[in-house]
Parts: C-alpha cells; structure tokens; sequence
C-alpha cells in the first residue's frame, strides 16, 4: 500500500523561534524522498509533524488526499523507524512488532502470519523470540523496519535510521533499505544528515536549510545543477571551492567573469543583466578540475595537503592570491605537500553564484 | 606497576579504616552481640547466665508476643501495598514539568521530613474524641461517631493512616526518578502503534520500572516491619494491645520489664521475619521476570 503525501504551507514554531516557515511538498505514492540538511534545519521537525508527535501550527498535511495533521499519530496510517530504535526493551522481537496490531484488534492469526512474513523478509526469524537487549544494533534496527512493515502502513518515515551503525553495517542496511523499497513500493520519507544516504537512497531529495525547504530534485539534479550556494557546498565530498567574482564583462553570447586568483574566464552561461555582484562567485567541484603539464596554461596552486583515497588523489592547496582550491588528481599522482602545481578546469562544470546565492549553471545547446 | 600496587595493597586499606572500624563497631558487633544476649537470662545491670534457647520457647509461649506478630503482619500487608499504589499514583499523575506538579511534588514529600512525634501530634489532632477533625465531621454530618484511636481494629487502622500520609513522599519520588529514565521515543512509538493509555500503563511504564516497584516494596516492608512511634504515641498499642507491634513488644520486654534478654529473643525473630518477607518477595518477583 503507498499513498501520496501533501504538505501544505506548514508552518511549526516553539514560542518566538520559527523551526519551520510556510512548507510546501507534494510526494508522489511510492516515492522514496530524502529530507536532507543540516542540524537544526528542521528536517527531523518535519518529518515528526506527518507523523503525528509534532503539532501543526499552520498549514495542513493530506496522506492519500485525506487531511490527517488533526489525527492522533496511530490513525495516520503511517510507520516510523526512530534513530534510537524505541523497540519495547522488556517485550521480546515478536511482541515487539505485534503490538501496534494487537491494538487494534487484529485477528491473532493474521498477526502471528505478518509477523513471520516481515521476519522472512528481513531474514530475522530465528530472532523472534530474543529480547532486544540480546540483540546487535544491527539486529535491532531490523526489528524497528519489522514492527514498521506489519502495519502495512501508507508510508514508512525513518528519522535518521542508520545513525547508530558502524560503517560497514550503515552502507550494507542502506542498500538492504533500496530493495526493501523496490519489493514493497510503498512511500518512504527518510531523514538524514548523511549526503551519501540521500544521493544513494532517494528517487527526489528535499534539502533543507534554516525552516526552509532550499531544493527539491533528483540526486543528479541536486548534485550538478544546485540551486543555491548552500546546496552548492552542502552536497559533495569535499565541498565545492569558491572563488569570488570582482567584476563582469559582457562579450558576444559570452560572459566574462574576472575572478579572484583565476583571472578572466569566459563562460556561455546565461547571466540575467540585474546580475548581482556584491558577494557573487564560481564554484568548482574538485572533479571537473585536473593538474595539466608544466608550460601548459593553468592556475598555480601550493599544495599543503594530499589525500590519496585510491582511486583517486585530492590536492588542498592555495592559490597564488592565498583563496583556497580543492583539485582532483589520479590516484597515481606524485603530487607531494608543498608542490606547485598548475590547474586547469572544465568551464561547462563551473557554476556561478550570485550575491543572493542564487545559481546559474551551463546549458546544454538546445 | 603491578608490583608496586600488590606491595602498597595493604597500606590501602587504611583508607577504608574509619569507615571499617564505625561499621563493625556499630553494626557487626550489635548484630552479634544481639543474637548472644538472647542466649542468655540477663538484664541492663549486668550478671548475665547462658540459658540456651529458653528465651525463644517464652518468647513463642507468650500470647502477647502472637498478636504483636499478628499485628504487625496486619499492618505491613495493608500499610505496604497502599503505599506502593498510592507512590506510583502520585508519581504517575505528578510525571509532569509544570509548576503545578512541581509544587505537590514538594508538598507530598514535605511530610516525610516531619519527625514521628509532630506526626502523630497532627494525626491526633485529626483522630482524637471529642475535638477531632474527624469527630467534628461526623458529628456534624449526623453520623455516629467513632473513637479511632482506642476502638479495636479502628486504632490500628487510625496508626495506619498516619504511617501511610508519613511516608508516602520516598515511594513517590523513587517512582518519579525511575519513570523520568524511560526514553521518552518509547511512548512515540507507542502513539504510532494506537496503544491506548490503559496498555501503555501496563505494557510500557509499569515493565520498566518493575525493579523500583520491587526496591520500594522491599524497602517498606523493611521500614514498615518496624513500626514503632506512631503506635507508641498515638495508642500506646491500645485498646488491649490490638494495636501493640513486634517492636513495641520488644520495647516493653527489654525495656521495661528488664528482660534483656527475652527482648532479645523477640529481635531476633522479628530480624528473621522480616528477612524472609523480603527474600519472598524478591524471589517472587525476579522469579516472575523469568517467566
């Protein structure tokens, strides 16, 4: 079962201090939508309200085009995995996920048949009758999904459920969560601060940012073509470099953007004429820049740190005007600390930012 | 640096040494000598003869010893589980962060700071014939009044009362201190799972304070088992020691009539009483748990 979820000009305050300002957000059934932001940006708030544990104070939230922010959390249809767990620690692995049943009256067949399907699914049969004390963070949060899945809800919410897990286990669950997903269809919202769990997760992102919601869109869409500078440095591993624009000169179908440290570039990328320069400047992914041969036209960098991750080798380093430069180099590079090296860039992978943090990004040639 | 603290080791035990000599100074050795002096015909003067267990054949002999252990068994099976009910009541009704709680929080404790004599003054004041609260009540409701305090079965209902309004406040705070440990996402998820408030109470809250419920009711039957002043100063075990506990039995045994020890005798056996009622009640309930 998944139903479409509304969010309507949601609006959540604790006396004076607004967490959430006028939220919109319409899911679609089945969608897996991650809320992504900081701490503090109102994302778990967020999340807490279509549940049911956080009181609306303006707005309205419609799960399956019916008004359900009036309704006590249990007649919501909904199911949540908290990032604690919250499992009954003196209930063992089935009572656990029998209980939201047993309350309203389910037939004890159909319980003791729904309870084993989900333990099948999530292949913990053999735990049901432990008590969650006896049981790894990993086990347990498998029982936090089970007692979530059957309810046979409308939508799964999960406040930053992988959390608590080591790192192996965190990037084995997520995976376990996308097939999990793929075999029940049912709309998910899942809260994270984790851009990895976002970007691998979600069919939409929501990144969120100070009561607002900054972008919604695809992975890729978030990823390459942000909205504003905040998404622009929040999404990516390392974060995006910024290098102030000092002027800007309009040439033939062109823009020239005299940037600190780099110099005159040109770019196609379309700039309105109100253009504001007062705080505006370039942002480059540490991808879409290389280290080209001595002699060759680039920008002088000072390395001071090198991070080889295999793969593939980060340069942190300064350039000549001391603004800071993350480059990519090959996971062979003899780049050392304290090298100079010489940088070039890919211009259609530059993004430009004005003094309002909007972004322009490169159009593909219609 | 495992050889040098084996040689200091027993250089450390100095530390421990003032708490160790006040420990078995008063303690260990009352203890023994306890169980000693009830081996033998003595009193406060001195010249004590090793009589064996003769102490405890008269101490079980005698028909005022039988009805202070009856009385007493009575009041610890009534006074225990209502303040047991009555703590976790208040706790649960004052679980709150507001002002109002807060305040009865306070109040309700407030009487357990109070000393047994002003106590059982207030309780008087309440119980006593002729001006009483309670004779004021009944007499202006037109009822029949009652004498509590020197009617059978009313008295130690009347030093019960007292002894529940007295100690009421510890029961009520341990069971506040241990629901305010339960993770508050427990009753979150409960919500999302319709649990109505009777489950919540009797699967959520009352499993997870189970091992408080069992402190308080061990610890009550301890202290209650014990019952002495509120007897004493509001009845003086009356009306014809059906209000007379094991304590106030010993009292009068060692105290009064200069038996020492048949006095002692009698501790030794309440000492065991109330050992046992403990170690049941602890093992019926972890019993329970393994269930």
């Amino acid at each position: 079962m998944s139903a479409t979820i509304d969010i309507n000009n949601v609006t959540k305050a604790y006396g004076s201090l607004t967490v959430l300002d006028e939220i919109s957000l319409g899911i679609e059934a089945g969608e897996f939508i991650v809320f992504l932001g900081p701490s503090g940006c109102g994302k778990s708030t967020l999340l807490r309200m279509i549940a049911g544990l956080e009181s609306v104070d303006k707005g309205t939230i419609s799960i399956g085009g019916d008004r359900i922010d009036t309704l006590p959390p249990g007649k919501r249809g909904v199911a949540m995995v908290f990032q604690t767990y919250a499992l009954y620690p003196h209930m063992t692995v089935a009572q656990n996920m029998a209980f939201g049943l047993e309350n309203i009256k389910i037939d004890k067949a159909e319980i003791r048949k729904r309870v084993e399907a989900a333990a099948e699914t999530l292949e913990m049969s053999h735990l049901l009758d432990r008590k969650p004390a006896k049981l790894s963070g990993g086990q347990r949060q498998r029982v936090a999904i089970g007692r979530a899945i059957v309810k046979e809800p409308k939508a799964f919410l999960f406040d930053e459920p992988l959390s608590n897990l080591d790192a192996a286990l965190r990037s084995r669950t997520r995976l376990e969560l996308a097939q999990l997903h793929q075999r029940l269809g049912s709309t998910m919202i899942f809260v994270t601060h984790d851009q990895v769990e976002a970007m691998t997760l979600a069919h939409r992102i929501v990144v969120m940012h100070d009561r607002k919601i900054e972008q919604i869109g695809t992975p890729m869409e978030i990823y390459q073509r942000p909205a504003t500078r905040f998404v622009a440095e929040f999404v990516g591993s390392p974060a995006m470099s910024m290098l102030p624009i000092k002027a800007l000169e309009a040439k033939a179908g062109k823009t020239g953007l005299d940037v600190a440290g780099a110099g005159m570039i040109e770019t196609t990328i379309k700039l309105p004429a109100d253009f504001k320069l007062d705080g505006a400047a370039i942002g480059l992914r540490s991808e879409d820049t290389f280290v080209v041969n001595p002699g060759e036209d680039g920008l002088g960098l000072t390395v001071s740190v090198v991070e080889r991750l295999g793969e593939r080798t980060l340069l942190y380093g300064k350039l000549d005007n001391g603004l800071d430069l993350i480059v990519e180099d090959s996971g062979r590079s003899t780049v050392r600390a304290g090298d100079r090296v010489l940088v070039g860039f890919d211009e259609k992978a530059l993004h430009v930012f004005d003094g309002n943090d909007k972004a322009y990004h490169w159009q593909e040639e219609a | 640096m495992a050889e040098s603290y084996r040689r200091s080791s027993w250089s450390n035990a100095l530390f421990i040494l003032p708490y160790m000599s006040v420990f078995i100074t008063l303690l260990v050795f009352p203890l023994f000598w306890g169980m000693w002096l009830s081996l033998n015909k003595t009193d406060l003067f001195g010249g004590a003869k090793f009589i064996g267990i003769k102490n405890y054949i008269r101490v079980f002999n005698d028909p005022v010893f039988a009805q202070a252990v009856w009385n007493t068994v009575v009041f610890v099976l009534v006074s225990v589980p209502t303040l047991v009910a009555l703590g976790l009541f208040l706790a649960l009704a004052l679980n709150k962060t507001t002002k109002g709680s807060s305040f009865l929080r306070g109040l309700f404790f407030s009487s357990s700071v109070l000393s047994v004599t002003i106590v059982t003054l207030i309780w008087r004041f309440v119980f006593v014939p002729g001006d009483g609260l309670l004779y004021l009540i009944f007499t202006k409701m037109g009822w029949e009044t009652i004498n509590f305090l020197s009617t059978e079965g009313w008295s130690l209902f009347a030093v019960g009362v007292a002894t529940v309004w007295w100690c009421l406040g510890l029961p009520m705070m341990l069971f506040l201190a241990s629901l305010q440990q339960i993770p508050g996402d427990l009753y979150e998820a409960a919500a999302l799972d319709n649990a109505s408030r009777w489950r919540i109470l009797t699967r959520i809250t009352l499993p997870s304070i189970k091992s408080t419920i069992l402190l308080v009711t061990v610890v009550q039957i301890v202290f209650q088992f014990q019952l002495f002043g509120q007897a004493q100063l509001m009845t003086n075990g009356g009306p014809s020691g059906t209000s007379r506990p094991i304590v106030m039995y010993i009292y009068e045994t060692g105290f009064i009539r200069w038996d020492v020890g048949m006095g002692a005798a009698a501790s030794e056996v309440l000492f065991l009483i109330i050992l046992v009622a403990a170690m049941v009640q602890y093992w019926v309930t972890s019993n329970k748990e393994e269930a």
